[in-house]
């Protein structure tokens, strides 16, 4: 599987090589929310920036805005204040079109609850970024196909999501997250739902689709999880209060 | 993203919970089957009236004696002076416009043949009877001028006086033939063509038409005060002249000839029967009023239902919407599918309505004997009809789908 992957990725130096352009770059950045005569500060003039393949893990107890960052960096929303650049476009001067262009061809979303449509088949789950493609993809079918074998569901197309296992769910939502060739996977507890050996083998699809060139954030409170990643990012009370290099479980422990 | 794809997520949608869609859909149901049962009965019904105002004669109006009043108390049709001769000369001499113009005297006799009888309308007519009425013959000759001012033994007879004198004779052609009616022999002279029921449903084919010279007197009862009456007179006008200054002039003859003096009421009526007839189909329009009221109200409270499901299937697929919007679904595209679905939704309905509708009109036609007529039109107006009802419905809360917020959508239960 390594192989296929990665034939996929782009023709540049390793993930680790330097002075590459930032994927995620925030400067300043705050979100304030108002609840009733309260204003709660989720995040306070964060700045930092996610170079495109690296792998980072963003920390952090509940109420530590992590969340509130995953939002801004899924173009799912804007930051009250500062500069958030995605790709190198400022999301604050996005239309709402535009920001859903944006995830549908930047960002692949995977999800704790992995969000798959009932009665729709494996095959179908993958093309559904598809359908809001622009311009439409020839052969959307064909693409999605692809991605389940690469996930290793060659033999689940015509599954509903009732007829698969937790891992295997999660796998058909990392396919969809996949198909539209998105430069970011951003995954928000993707392990939360499935058991460790299960997240094992998910955290080390993880691992290697990022050494084929995609970059990658997990956002998590499973030190186990973060672990994998090569970047730690820990959030706490809407502030960074850690972030290291690490040397992720990739290459040292088997998957 | 397509049509196609909106349609298809729409039908997925749609089965999942098949027996809601259809339940949620019974107001649309009822609503455009009504409309179809509505537009099948009433235009039929119209388009059984034009037949029979044109088997009635064309552009026609028809003089009846008056009736007499005794104390505001009407004695009927004929209990004043019968209409001459000379009454029917100068309405053709006098009113301009007349094409044709008979008298009518009707009784009813036995009509025998050999030994078969048969008890008939048997009237006394002159030779442009025929003229007033479009009538025409499909056999034998019309009276002629001769055949009236020498009061020939002749009859035309109607199909079923045909059937029921010669009995054992199918397709025989009369003419010719001797028939005796009240002991007197008369000769067919031709038969009249078939104008089925009237609109009282009486048998316009049950009839013997003899010249009204040979009638008067000998078949149909002698007026006890004039020799010459002439029944109602039928008169025929050019087809661009005004009907209501043809009454207005006939009235006026008649009044001067028969002397009613000024301010006494008419000792005649001079009637438009095609009128009369369309004003006894007024009660059936408003049957159809009520009927396309019935209809929208239906249409409206069904569109409720759409509304209020749509809201419900919003609210139950809002992490899908969440989804939806996540992995690049603008508004547009949310909106659209929603909208799709409520008209996926109603044009369900439609059909199955226009099927029931249908079925409905067939069942009426049927057993109550009543014409129908179920157009193209009036089943694609139908199915705008409901169209735009799911639109209209619809667009609320596809709206409401389209404007949620990503965020909040993919994190509800």
């Amino acid at each position: 599987m390594n192989e296929f992957l990665l034939a996929e990725a782009h023709h540049e130096s390793g993930p680790t090589s330097a002075a590459r352009r930032p994927l995620i770059k925030a400067t300043g950045v705050s979100k304030i929310y108002r609840m009733g005569d309260q204003t709660v500060k989720a995040l306070d003039n964060i700045s930092f920036e996610v170079p495109e393949r690296q792998f980072v893990a963003i920390m952090g107890p509940s109420g530590s805005g992590k969340s509130t960052m995953m939002n801004l960096i899924g173009a799912l929303d804007v930051p009250s204040t500062g500069v958030l650049e995605l790709d190198g476009r400022d999301v604050a001067m996005l239309s709402t079109d535009e920001l859903a262009d944006l995830r549908n061809r930047t960002i692949g979303f995977v999800f704790q609850q992995f969000n798959l449509l009932a009665r729709t088949t494996a095959l179908r789950q993958v093309m559904l970024p598809l359908l809001y493609a622009t311009p439409k993809p020839t052969n959307p079918e064909a693409m999605a196909r692809r991605r389940l074998e690469q996930v290793g569901l060659a033999d689940r197309l015509d599954h509903h999501p009732r007829q698969l296992s937790g891992g295997q769910q999660q796998r058909v939502a990392i396919a969809r997250a996949l198909v539209n060739n998105p430069k970011l996977l951003l995954a928000d507890e993707p392990t939360g739902a499935l058991d460790s050996r299960t997240s094992e083998e998910i955290m080390a699809l993880f691992c290697e689709l990022n050494e084929a060139g995609i970059t990658v954030v997990v956002v998590t409170h499973e030190p186990d999880v973060a672990a994998y990643a090569r970047r730690r990012v820990l959030f706490r009370d809407g502030h960074i209060v850690d972030d290291v290099a690490q040397p992720g479980y990739r290459g040292e422990k088997p998957s | 993203m397509t049509i196609v794809d909106s349609l298809r997520i729409a039908g997925t949608a749609l089965r999942a919970n098949l027996l809601r869609s259809i339940l949620t859909t019974l107001g649309i149901i009822i609503g455009v089957g009504s409309v179809i049962v509505m537009v099948a009965v009433g235009s039929g019904a119209r388009s059984e009236v034009d037949r029979q105002i044109a088997s009635l004669g064309s552009n026609m109006l028809v003089v009846f004696p008056g009736s007499s009043r005794t104390l505001g108390r009407s004695g009927g049709a004929g209990t004043t002076l019968p209409i001459s001769e000379g009454d029917m000369g100068a309405v053709r001499d006098k009113v301009p416009g007349v094409v044709a113009i008979s008298g009518f005297l009707q009784g009813s006799s036995p009509a025998v043949r050999g030994n078969t009888n048969w008890i008939t309308s048997v009237n006394g007519v002159h030779e442009q009877y025929l003229t007033v009425r479009d009538w025409k013959l499909i056999a034998g000759r019309e009276f002629t001028r001769d055949d009236v001012k020498s009061g020939a033994r002749l009859a035309l007879l109607g199909v079923t006086v045909v059937q029921k004198l010669f009995p054992n004779e199918p397709n025989i052609d009369p003419t010719g033939q001797v028939i005796r009616i009240k002991n007197v022999p008369f000769t067919v002279a031709g038969v009249l063509e078939s104008k089925g029921q009237n609109s009282f449903g009486r048998d316009q084919d049950d009839v013997i038409m003899l010249p009204i010279t040979a009638a008067r007197g000998r078949i149909i009862g002698k007026s006890q005060v004039m020799n010459d009456q002439v029944g109602q007179i039928f008169v025929k006008f050019e087809d661009d002249t005004s009907l209501a200054e043809a009454q207005e002039q006939i009235e006026s003859v008649l009044r001067q000839r028969r002397r009613v003096q000024p301010g006494a009421e008419d000792d005649f009526n001079v009637r438009n029967l095609a009128e009369f007839m369309r004003a006894r189909t007024s009660a059936l329009s408003t049957m159809s009023w009520l009927l396309g009221a019935t209809s929208a109200i239906s249409l409206l409270v069904g569109g409720i239902g759409i509304m209020n499901i749509m809201l419900v299937s919003v609210t139950e697929r809002t992490r899908e919407i969440g989804l939806r919007m996540a992995v690049g679904g603008r508004r547009r595209d949310i909106l659209l599918q929603f909208l799709v679905e409520a008209v996926a939704l109603c044009l369900l309905g439609g059909v199955i309505g226009i099927a029931l509708g249908v079925a409905t009109a067939s069942i009426v036609a049927i057993s109550a004997q009543w014409p129908i007529l179920i157009s193209p039109q009036a089943i694609m107006m139908a199915l705008a009809a409901a169209a735009f009802t799911g639109i209209f419905f619809g667009f609320f809360p596809a709206r409401r789908a389209a404007h949620l917020n990503p965020i909040d959508a993919l994190r509800s239960e």
